[in-house]
């Protein structure tokens, strides 16, 4: 295989493996659990290198994912003593498990191949230059191998217990009721999350990994209302993110996973302006619906506040309303527009009258209001 | 000492001092708050300004990198209050975003400055883990500056500061100007965090905001002290961690720092006066073993009852032993009532509630009537 494809391939499954727990630490809000995890991995993955010299030796992946684990089971332990809030547990974990390992790899440096950059920056084009290799036979770089595998494990768990894991996670109570354990659920996830940020710091990079576990996910959560499509949008994002990610890198020749992060970033912006039920656009033109909505209902009731009246040629001609009702000219325009096209006035040379089902309305929304008893 | 005859190491030690008081000052109300992780995200969304400040005037010049780090980690810290505001996303979810998305950010402009062909970009990538041996005498005059600032807001408006932090619809209601302080004092944190990346780095600046403040909470219940003992927690942390990292080679300040301030927490964690895990151990067993005298009031007090003409009529100690589980200490807890005054013994060792102890009891079981009728 060319190791062009085979970067975009170690980037797309990659993406993808680490989207999959993300959107379950998005949805439980523990997604700085995953900035703690890729963190206080290190030092598991330097002793580890140090014991196997390989940094893709399954032995590394255990003990540095152990360690992951570990600072989440201290986070929890130090959260339970009940003298530092939950935030601070995890501000105070994390960063001491890092240093340690910063310390260690700083202390050794020269003796082995692994520097803090490597570690915290990752970087996806050497990737390929670790060959699986089998009797000879080159069946591919490791990197890919050991994503592939991370990625189905990740499946086969949400596959597994998936309608654990969604109650637990949307109804914690009702799972602990039921018999779920949500602990063993808890730490199940956070295992996952720790093999598959150790499986893509070397690609990613610790503080990038961050980034493929929560923006696809949290983009996904902007554009879907269930958990199934959640899961298969966020895995979309993740590759989109991926690919896009690659193609930015190779365009600019810049760092590969800071792409990805940047673009996964993009994406997430993307959902955030454009999500077609909860972006900022749609916010906003809802928002404006309502408004000229609002006013229109204002104005039916104005209408026939003064249908019949001495003054109705002067308080209901079009000309004068931005006046009697305090509106901008626009905003008028809106909502004459807006009445007249149901149906409800007929513009007759300038001065607006109601129609039947217009004065229908206007008493609708008036009774009950404008005499009291009437109910 | 010879070491502190050094000149740089004294301006180093100085500096990371000067960047602990700081950091103890603004992150006790960080701490307390429980804005502990947006110190973090800040801190990685200044990269990618460190990196643009550098392509904008092509030098390394402290001023117009710090500025350029303040810039994009208030940008940051204004994109999660957005995305918070404006969607569904939850807050933890959109620091995490912010934090990786900049830092990512951060790490292309830095790919970008590498391919440069003037070397002048070396030593960029300090700022990722802090190089304290690298501070010159005018950084530590810009922390001292930064450190007099902060200390003059916090004295100035030490009691708004208070209400800020403990009950900030109170301080609402009082027509005190809170959001205009809040964005003080985040502004404020931003330029503290944004000082300690030269020294401490943009990975771990986070730390040294929580952990002075969450040692210090752990060995004072008042503001005034906790900020104090958080600062000087700080100041002894930077000074002792910059001066090793100086002393012994290759070995990083930031890391350094950490784990020493680490070390303190967990002392203060374990150790703390009426707070610390192990107090509090001793204090559960001081409590196990003292031996439980209420039940036995209420028995003392249920006899006298039983007597409405003479409420003080005795009754031997193997009555109210008889009242109890066998296991307790009824001769301990009749001791330790006569000596609060609740009950006496007369000189045949006859036991009778006082006139005090039969209030005691009749509180205590208007009280639980109370809860009953709840």
């Amino acid at each position: 295989m060319n190791p062009e494809v085979e970067i975009l391939l170690i980037a797309v499954v990659t993406s993808v493996a680490c989207a999959m727990p993300g959107v379950f630490l998005v949805l439980r809000r523990l997604a700085l659990v995953s900035d703690a995890i890729t963190h206080a991995i290190l030092p598991g993955i330097v002793v580890a290198f140090f014991l196997t010299g390989s940094l893709t030796s399954p032995l590394l992946v255990v003990a540095a994912a152990a360690t992951g684990v570990l600072s989440v089971v201290l986070i929890e332990a130090v959260h339970r003593t009940r003298l530092v809030a939950e935030d601070a547990a995890t501000g105070l974990v994390f960063p001491a498990f890092f240093s340690l390992g910063v310390v260690l790899v700083t202390r050794w440096a020269g003796k082995v191949h692994l520097d803090t950059d490597s570690v915290l920056l990752g970087e996806l084009a050497f990737a390929p230059f670790d060959r699986f290799v089998v009797g000879g036979a080159d069946l591919g770089p490791v990197a890919l191998w050991m994503m592939s595998g991370i990625l189905l494990l990740n499946l086969a768990l949400i596959v597994v217990v998936s309608k654990e894991l969604k109650l637990a996670t949307l109804d914690p109570a009702l799972a602990a009721v039921l018999g779920f354990s949500p602990v063993v659920l808890h730490y199940l996830l956070m295992t996952a999350v720790s093999v598959t940020a150790v499986g893509a710091f070397s690609a990613a990079g610790s503080i990038l990994v961050v980034a493929l576990m929560i923006a696809p996910p949290a983009a996904a959560y902007l554009l879907v209302e269930n958990f199934r499509p959640m899961l298969v949008v966020s895995a979309v994002l993740a590759a989109l993110g991926a690919v896009g990610g690659y193609g930015l890198a190779r365009w600019l020749d810049v760092s590969i996973a800071g792409s990805m992060a940047v673009v996964c970033g993009l994406i997430f912006a993307g959902a955030f302006t454009f999500g077609p039920e909860r972006g900022l656009v749609s916010q906003f033109r809802r928002r404006s619906a309502q408004r000229v909505e609002f006013a229109a209902r204002l104005l039916a009731v104005h209408l026939l506040h003064h249908e019949g009246t001495e003054r109705e040629d002067v308080e209901c001609a079009v000309s004068n309303l931005n006046v009697h009702l305090g509106w901008s000219e626009p905003a008028v325009g809106r909502a004459v527009a807006f009445i007249v096209a149901r149906g409800m006035t007929v513009d007759k040379g300038g001065v607006l009258h109601l129609t039947e089902a217009g004065r229908r309305f206007a008493e609708d929304l008036t009774a009950g209001v404008a005499q009291p008893g009437s109910v | 000492m010879e070491i502190f005859g050094d000149w740089t190491l004294r301006v180093v030690a100085l500096g990371a001092g000067l960047l602990g008081a700081v950091s103890g000052f603004l992150g006790s109300f960080a701490v307390l708050r429980r804005q502990s992780l947006l110190g973090d995200a800040l801190s990685h969304a200044a990269l990618p300004g460190i990196a643009l400040a550098f392509l904008i005037t092509g030098s390394k010049a402290t001023v117009p990198i710090l500025v350029g780090a303040a810039v994009t980690g208030w940008v940051g810290t204004l994109v999660v209050r957005l995305i918070v505001q404006r969607s569904r996303v939850p807050y933890d979810a959109a620091l995490g975003l912010v934090l990786s998305v900049f830092f990512g950010l951060g790490l292309v402009l830095l790919t970008v400055i590498q391919k440069r062909p003037d070397a002048a970009q070396a030593g960029l990538e300090t700022y990722l883990f802090g190089q304290a041996a690298a501070l010159l005498r005018a950084d530590v005059i810009v922390m001292a500056v930064v450190a007099a600032v902060v200390l003059l807001v916090l004295m100035l408006a030490w009691k708004e500061m208070k209400v800020l932090t403990f009950d900030r619809a109170y301080g609402e209601s009082m027509g005190l100007p809170m959001a205009r302080l809040d964005g003080l004092v985040t502004a404020l944190l931003v330029v503290t965090i944004v000082l300690g990346l030269q020294t401490v780095g943009v990975v771990l600046m986070s730390a040294m905001i929580v952990a002075p403040g969450a040692a210090a909470r752990q060995w004072t219940r008042r503001l005034g002290s906790m900020v104090t003992v958080a600062a000087g927690i700080g100041v002894a942390a930077g000074v002792s961690g910059a001066v090793l990292s100086s002393v012994v080679p290759r070995l990083p300040t930031g890391p350094t720092i950490v784990l020493i301030l680490s070390g303190v927490v967990g002392m203060s964690l374990l150790m703390a006066p009426e707070r610390g895990l192990v107090w509090r151990r001793l204090q559960l067993g001081r409590l196990r073993r003292r031996p439980r005298q209420e039940p036995v009031l209420m028995h003392l007090h249920a006899l006298s009852l039983q007597h409405p003409d003479d409420p003080e009529h005795g009754h031997e100690v193997s009555v109210l032993r008889t009242m109890n589980p066998p296991d307790t200490d009824v001769e301990g807890a009749l001791t330790a009532l006569a000596e609060r005054g609740l009950a006496g013994a007369d000189g045949e060792g006859l036991w009778a509630p006082t006139e005090l102890g039969r209030r005691e009891a009749a509180r205590t079981l208007a009280r639980l009537d109370l809860e009953d009728a709840r």
